[in-house]
Formats: structure tokens, C-alpha cells, sequence
């Protein structure tokens, strides 16, 4: 099982590719809260599938003024397709060069088949994780854990 | 595991007796095949347990993957105004193959419902709020997709083929 990091521990800080010719940085989202939401790849066959769902929960997360980052080994390029055949309306950034850097840094990457954990982060306003779940990979974790932990940030 | 927030209430849409031993709630989508392969299932276990078994659907519409599952969502509530819900429900599953707004429009014409005033609520969203309930309500329980159903107020997580759920209700019946 992985070690992922903690609740009150710092956010270890990246830059990714966001879009074929966008990076994004933790640290310039400094001052509202970030969720971080690992998962093991792009296209998942089914209706349920987690990004869809985080998707219609957004004006829920945005109540918290919230940023929400979906992250996986996949491409940036593989990204933006499955971004669009979703019509996703938050970034998924490529966890692909080196594969998995990112998600080895939150202690989340699965060496054996060589892609994220279904993992979620709440990272406060200045930079420290409030919240972290690993859910079995199979399992689609929902968000119910993701909107407590925003309820439960220090105002 | 996760657990039911919103206990079934008033506002529900509900068959069986309130004193069922067993409540079995559907968070559901009426464009969603998944939906549509557990809606004679779920038929088949309200014949099964009858008395036994109170049945309540709830929306949980994934609007940007089914383009018409929040019009669906919205019509049933409408028909619901009209004591006509299950009909209602019942026909968009049944229908679900080829959903479309004119399709709604002749579904709620076969009901003898008044398709003008539907029109105009689809356009207005009157009846968005009743779905806006059910699916942040769901969120909160923990429905991480379509369908999701809880047991006796417990998130299923097993498939939702019929023996998976007879199995399932019979556990919580304490059979």
C-alpha cells in the first residue's frame, strides 16, 4: 500500500503541463485551497467514472473558492482529448516526464503497474495538506470526503 | 462505508409502505445505460419483496456526459406535480434509447400531461431545484456514480445485478 502523505504536511510544490503549451505551479495557487485528485488514467469505460462526477460537483467545490487539479501519467495530449470528450471544465495535468514524478512525491505512485493511486489531497491556502485519502483503486471515491474536508479548513 | 445524509422524507419519490423493513435508494440518471439495465431489476425486486420493500429515486443527473438527463430529471418532477412520477419515470426508462426533448414532449402527452406548460418549464428550469436537491444531497452520501444505491441508508458498493441485490436486501431484512 502506498505512503501517502499526510494531513499537516507541507504540499510538496511541481510545475506540470496543463495544456499543450500551459504549465501550472502549486505554488501559484497560494491563498485558496487546491484538491489534488490522483487517478490511475484516462478513459475509464464507465458512466461513474470520477473525473465525470468531480465535474458536476464544481460549483460545489467553488463555494470554497476552491481549485480542483486532476492528475495521471497519462500525456498531455491524451489529456486534452479525454478532457474534451468529457467537456471537463477543470485542468488535468500530465504526471508523464519523468512518468509519475509527482505522484511519487505525495507517495502515491504504484511501482508495479507504473500509474497513480485514486488518491485525493485538500491543500489549505498557505500550502499545507489538510486532508488525504487512498481509496482502493477500483473504487470510485465520490466526493462526499473532498467537501468535509473543504467544510472542515480554519477560515 | 458511505452512509445516506438525507434520510427519506416528504420530498421523496417513494413506492412501498413507509414501514418496509428495507428501503432501497436509487441515485439515478435517466440517460445513464447503467441506469436503464437496473430499472427491471429493480421491477423485479419490488415484485419479489413487495410489502417487504420501499423503493425511492433520487436525481443524479451527469449533465456534460447525458445532454438530456437533467431535461429527463426536470420532466419527472413535473410529472410528479401531476401525481403522474412513476408514470413518468417509468417511460423515460423505458424509452431511454431514444431520448430526446420531443420524445419527453410525447411521453408527457401520452400521460395527458400539459405539454405547454412542460416547454416552458423546461425553458424556465421551475423544476431544477428539486434535482439541484437530490444530487447535492447525493454528493454528500457519497453516490460516485450512476446508479448508486443505498440499503437501509449504507452505500451499496456490489454490482446491482438481481441476485447481487436480493442477497443484499435479504442481509438487510436480517434474513
Amino acid at each position: 500500500m502506498s505512503n501517502i502523505l499526510p494531513a499537516g504536511t507541507p504540499a510538496p510544490d511541481f510545475t506540470l503541463q496543463a495544456t499543450p503549451d500551459q504549465t501550472l505551479t502549486l505554488k501559484g495557487l497560494r491563498g485558496r485551497p487546491v484538491i489534488l485528485a490522483f487517478y490511475p488514467a484516462d478513459w475509464s469505460p464507465v458512466c461513474g467514472d470520477q473525473m465525470a462526477l468531480y465535474n458536476e460537483v464544481l460549483p460545489e467545490f467553488q463555494r470554497f473558492n476552491a481549485e480542483l487539479l486532476g492528475m495521471s501519467v497519462d500525456g498531455v495530449w491524451c489529456h486534452a482529448a479525454f478532457s474534451r470528450d468529457r467537456k471537463l471544465h477543470f485542468p488535468l495535468l500530465a504526471d508523464f516526464e519523468p512518468k509519475g514524478a509527482v505522484a511519487k512525491l505525495y507517495g502515491v505512485f504504484r511501482e508495479r503497474e507504473g500509474i497513480a493511486e485514486r488518491a485525493l489531497f485538500v491543500i489549505d491556502k498557505n500550502g499545507t495538506i489538510r486532508w488525504s485519502y487512498c481509496s482502493p483503486i477500483a473504487v470510485n471515491p465520490g466526493a462526499d470526503g473532498i467537501l468535509e474536508a473543504l467544510e472542515n479548513l480554519p477560515k | 462505508m458511505a452512509k445516506l445524509k438525507v434520510p427519506v422524507g416528504p420530498d421523496d419519490h417513494v413506492q412501498g409502505p413507509a414501514d418496509a423493513p428495507v428501503t432501497l435508494v436509487e441515485y439515478g440518471d435517466y440517460e445513464c445505460p447503467h441506469c436503464g439495465h437496473a430499472y427491471p431489476i429493480i421491477k423485479a425486486l419490488q415484485r419479489r419483496f413487495g410489502k417487504q420493500l420501499r423503493f425511492a429515486f433520487r436525481n443524479f443527473p451527469l449533465r456534460e456526459i447525458h445532454p438530456y438527463a437533467e431535461a429527463a430529471a426536470e420532466t419527472a418532477e413535473f410529472a410528479a406535480t401531476q401525481g403522474k412520477f412513476w408514470e413518468m419515470h417509468d417511460l423515460i426508462f423505458e424509452n431511454q434509447n431514444s431520448l430526446s426533448e420531443q420524445m419527453l414532449g410525447e411521453l408527457a402527452l401520452r400521460l395527458t400531461l400539459d405539454t405547454q406548460v412542460l416547454t416552458e418549464a423546461l425553458g424556465s428550469g421551475a423544476f431544477a431545484e428539486p434535482v439541484r436537491r437530490d444530487f447535492s444531497g447525493g454528493v454528500r452520501s457519497g453516490v460516485n456514480g450512476t446508479p448508486t444505491f443505498f440499503i437501509n441508508g449504507h452505500r451499496h458498493d456490489g454490482d446491482f445485478e438481481l441476485e447481487t441485490l436480493r442477497q443484499a436486501i435479504n442481509k438487510a431484512a436480517g434474513k
